[in-house]
């Protein structure tokens, strides 16, 4: 037990779950807070218990399936984050990635009818990671040749990549209402998941995307090469020092995240729930999802699996927090606490380690 | 000659509210701590602000309402911006972090409030804009200055104008300018002879709260009639205008009002000289955010922000 506990990937899980709880308390005052100010009734015992049952108690295993309807895209676009993380770049264009790759699936799931219906979604699929790969291999670029911060260039492109989609929508336009975009002929297959927990939820992508994070654990922590993208991000003279291309570290390292990103917006654009395009201009947000998991998941391909649930349960329950007379910002306020106070995870782990160190001795 | 006069006359409630808050970022990244949590204390000083003017509508004179609520809008900003300071200087976290869950706050944190206090629940809070200066007696005669700063203006311009001045003179005139420079290019060696650092930190950060808290406000007043808790990006633009102006006060009011002219042709697409060009509208849509992109191809090469900028002060390290 105690071997465990001095372990620093248990430590790292314990800091993750003190945030978590933190975030919780600061949540249940939050609802408390919003009870007493408000006129209309509300309920915050109520309310507190749909967030930690995740909103499952009102529609079961339906919830279940919606829970991971939602857990499909952002596993991919926290990995996406988390990957960029781990090689020391913040990739916040994971929302325009993210819709790009969305819309080369659709275009092509809608418009390639010369392949087999039943192998053009794998294409669509393949379509998604290459538009959104360039997308963001952009960023990587033009961090590694001109010194552009990654950060800005990827906003940028957030925004460029929701106007493209949105004056591109007419390309692939609905006959009968041409301001959105048609439904994929193809679509990801459910293998029967339909019948254990109903229509319009959760389809073959959250396979899909679990075999993916796997990869990219094995990726980052089991080749050369993922280790040399690390060292890129841990110290990018020193890396170059030892014999490494820090310039191709950066720009594959930014073109895998794109990739990753963009395969996430595949996944719900060609998917069973049949979303379809229109030409507002909001900027998606699976893609600043993708942060939060990211974070909550310490950047860890495996870590990120369970934060990308995590959040998507937050999600489902914010849509039935109405009941108990609350509107779901309180589930973003939760969120942003949990980051916050995932920030002092160093502060935390310490502690935990002080902690068990001393008991050691004892 | 009237196209000209009234994209620059246009650019003005775009120029001024970058240009505040890329000191704000600047006086944070000078002192070492990048502050990526600008766009978030934009939203929250906005907010507040809003909330003042929402609840206090008539009972000051226009004007006078408007300060106060430009100063309620910076001390939000500031005690905002404390939680950011506390996890970057105190707990030494990565900035990166506390910045995006800042962000992630403000706007939640908006509209939880919004839809408390609205009668419909709504999250978009809306006001009177009273706060409009039609004309000023004289200095709106001066021929071309005279339309494009003193008609139909705000305080807010003159304002901001100020705030470039001031931050000037702080960062290159005094020694609190010259100490908190010193802590962002070599904490260390600013630590050796006597200056506390995670004091000139804080304060670096508080004054990055202080302008984008009041930056936030001024982009929202003269745009818009109902807030609802965004301030589309303006935050991060602002930062792109920190890098492009180089980290200096003179610079970046030539960055802000490169942004700002290029953000006013964008939403110009309607006017019969655009027309006439024969572009799409989608090159004027993604026009800001592409020469954004190619300014920085071209600028950031050279350019080098603060060097400790971003890293937690470390005082064993050499």
């Amino acid at each position: 037990m105690k071997k465990y506990l001095l372990n620093d990937n248990v430590q790292k899980i314990l800091a993750s779950l003190t945030a978590i709880l933190i975030g919780f308390m600061f949540g249940f005052l939050i609802l408390v807070f919003a009870s007493i100010i408000k006129d209309k009734a509300t309920y915050p015992i109520d309310g507190f218990i749909t967030i930690i049952t995740g909103g499952m108690r009102y529609n079961g295993l339906k919830g279940l399936g919606i829970i991971l309807r939602y857990t499909t895209p952002v596993l991919l676009t926290g990995l996406s984050v988390g990957f960029a993380f781990k090689t020391g770049l913040f990739n916040i264009g994971a929302a325009g990635q993210f819709v790009m790759g969305a819309y080369a699936a659709a275009y092509i799931a809608i418009k390639w009818t010369f392949i087999p219906v039943e192998f053009l979604w794998i294409v669509a699929l393949l379509g998604s990671i290459v538009v959104g790969g360039i997308w963001g291999m952009i960023s990587g670029v033009l961090k590694a040749y001109r010194n552009v911060n990654e950060v800005i260039s990827s906003i940028m492109l957030n925004y460029i990549g929701m106007i493209t989609v949105s004056n591109l929508v007419f390309l692939i336009k609905d006959k009968f209402n041409p301001s959105r975009s048609q439904i994929p002929v193809s679509q990801i297959p459910t293998f029967g998941l339909d019948l254990i927990f109903g229509k319009n939820s959760v389809d073959f992508g959250i396979f899909i995307a679990v075999a993916i994070a796997i990869l990219i654990y094995i990726i980052l922590e089991k080749t050369s090469f993922g280790y040399e993208l690390k060292a890129c991000g841990f110290n990018r003279e020193a890396a170059r020092y030892a014999g490494i291309n820090d310039k191709k570290g950066i720009i594959l390292s930014m073109t895998i995240a794109g990739a990753l990103a963009g395969l996430g917006g595949a996944l719900v654009y060609i998917s069973s729930i049949t979303k379809v395009f229109d030409q507002s201009l909001t900027l998606q947000r699976e893609g600043f999802d993708g942060i939060s998991v990211a974070l909550l998941g310490l950047s860890n391909p495996i870590g990120v699996i369970f934060s990308s649930f995590f959040v998507s349960m937050l999600r489902n329950a914010g849509s039935s927090l109405s009941r108990s007379g609350f509107n779901d910002e309180v589930i973003r306020i939760m969120t942003s606490t949990i980051i916050y106070a995932s920030a002092f995870s160093l502060l935390f782990k310490d502690k935990i380690k002080k902690y068990f160190t001393k008991r050691e001795i004892k | 000659m009237d196209t000209v006069l009234f994209l620059l006359k246009n650019m003005i409630p775009y120029m001024i509210p970058l240009t505040v808050v890329a000191l704000g970022g600047m006086f944070s990244e000078r002192s070492g701590i990048v502050n990526i949590a600008l766009e978030g204390i934009m939203v929250f000083g906005a907010s507040i602000g809003i909330f003042f003017v929402y609840f206090f509508e008539g009972t000051f004179p226009p004007q006078i309402m408007l300060v106060f609520a430009l100063l309620i809008a910076l001390l939000s900003g500031v005690v905002f911006s404390l939680l950011h300071a506390y996890a970057s200087v105190n707990l030494k976290a990565n900035q990166v972090i506390s910045g995006t869950a800042l962000n992630l706050f403000a706007t939640s944190f908006h509209v939880f409030l919004a839809r408390i206090v609205t009668p419909t629940g709504v999250e978009g809070v809306k006001f009177n804009n009273v706060f409009r200066i039609a004309t000023i007696p004289f200095l709106s005669d001066i021929p071309f200055i005279g339309p494009i700063l003193f008609t139909n203006t705000y305080i807010t311009t003159f304002i901001g104008l100020a705030i470039l001045a001031i931050s000037s003179f702080v960062l290159y005139k005094t020694r609190f300018g010259l100490r908190l420079r010193a802590c962002g290019e070599h904490p260390q060696a600013a630590d050796s002879v006597g200056i506390n650092v995670n004091r000139m930190r804080y304060i670096g950060v508080m004054i990055s709260g202080a302008l984008a808290g009041l930056g936030g406000l001024i982009l929202v007043v003269p745009s818009t009639v109902e807030y609802t808790g965004v301030v589309s990006g303006y935050g991060f633009l602002a930062l792109a205008v920190l890098i492009f102006g180089q980290w200096k006060p003179s610079k970046i009011i030539m960055a802000a009002a490169f942004f700002g002219l290029m953000q006013t042709i964008s939403n110009s697409s309607g006017l019969n000289f655009f027309i006439n060009l024969g572009i799409h509208k989608y090159f004027y849509q993604i026009m800001p955010y592409i020469a954004t992109l190619i300014v920085l191809t071209f600028t950031s090469k050279r350019s080098a922000g603060p060097r400790a900028a971003g890293e937690p002060y470390d005082p064993g390290k050499r």
